[in-house]
């Protein structure tokens, strides 16, 4: 009845439907949230030291130093995963490592890092998870790369495992170091 | 098998995260309240796929309702305390997004479906009309002026 190609639209649409489904459910994990934070400053934060809760510190205390900022907690499992990977960062690589302990205890982390290792140059405890939410986040681990100037240019959420390290956060580092080195 | 295996991942970790809330927070007044149940509802937990925060029983949940809770009693808007959870999760914790580069084509896909729809049918309409007009010859229309004398 209908003649020229305009038979074929329903298809054409059906067609797009089924691309564009395609694309949105294998694009990227669903879970991932895009970061709001890139490339703005550490948000203002006062929070005690896991080891001595009469020190306390503020986003200022972070500046200065390329850090790898990791988000961690007793009761997160991959945690303990990515654990052997953080150990080793801290001892071989050129970067100050600094652990914010998410909705923890302080009594059990302490015990947990006596247990596994402290590759932390320094753990904040963020107990009530204020910080974690002003940075955005929504589970542990999670893992930040902050410049000397305290901005975030990274976030890792997940596991860092050595292959995360080599192909993705080893390069950023570097630069943010060779940045902090020409001031 | 992989199939099953996956729904199987997928109810045990999804279970315990989704169950209702029940949190025993004070408010000073009933409209204070009738806000913060309306925003728990309006805010999609950051953790779960599609679970709003008053469905959710994810630590970040619980966290975020006691930030929703803390921020009404300090006299913040739901204006403030919207873009407070926009500026640290981003569009995906708002339900209803807001419209921008990324999320103009949520809003107007529709409308423009629409009008897709309305143009398709006029001009499927227009074409029965042809056809029923002007498409017979001479010739077909004389046999079927023939054929309609015949019958009667």
């Amino acid at each position: 009845m209908m003649k020229g190609p305009g038979f074929l639209l329903p298809l054409a649409g059906f067609m797009l439907l089924v691309a564009i489904l395609a694309v949105g459910f294998r694009l990227e994990d669903p879970h991932l949230l895009p970061s709001q934070m890139l490339d703005r400053p550490l948000p203002a934060f006062s929070l005690p030291r896991l080891s001595d809760s009469s020190k306390v510190w503020s986003e200022k205390d972070v500046y200065g130093k390329v850090r790898l900022l990791n988000v961690w907690a007793t009761w997160c499992p991959s945690c303990v995963h990515e654990h052997p990977e953080l150990m080793r960062i801290s001892q071989e690589e050129d970067i100050s490592v600094l652990g914010i302990n998410y909705n923890d205890d302080n009594a059990k982390a302490l015990a947990w890092l006596k247990y596994y290792g402290d590759p932390f140059d320094l753990n904040i405890s963020d107990h009530d998870g204020q910080l974690a939410i002003d940075l955005g986040v929504y589970g542990a681990p999670e893992t930040f790369l902050v410049d000397a100037r305290g901005i975030i240019r990274y976030r890792h959420v997940g596991v860092l495992d050595q292959q995360v390290w080599t192909d993705v956060l080893a390069p950023i580092v570097a630069e943010l170091n060779q940045l902090d080195r020409e001031g | 098998m992989l199939v099953i295996r996956c729904m199987i991942i997928f109810l045990v970790m999804s279970g315990p995260a989704c169950y209702a809330a029940i949190d025993a927070y004070a408010f000073p007044n009933g409209e204070l309240r009738v806000r913060y149940y309306d925003l728990i509802e309006q805010l999609r937990c950051p953790q779960c796929l599609n679970t709003n925060l008053a469905g959710s029983d994810a630590m970040i949940a619980q966290d975020l309702r006691r930030e929703v809770h803390r921020m009404i009693l300090e006299g913040q808007t739901d204006a403030e305390i919207l873009d407070f959870m926009h500026h640290r999760y981003g569009d995906f914790v708002l339900y209803k997004p807001r419209f921008n580069s990324s999320t103009w084509i949520l809003w107007l896909a529709p409308a423009f479906v629409f009008v897709l729809a309305i143009g398709g049918c006029l001009i499927m309409v227009r074409r029965m009309q042809n056809t029923v007009g002007g498409s017979l010859s001479d010739l077909e229309r004389d046999r079927l002026e023939q054929l309609l004398k015949d019958e009667t």
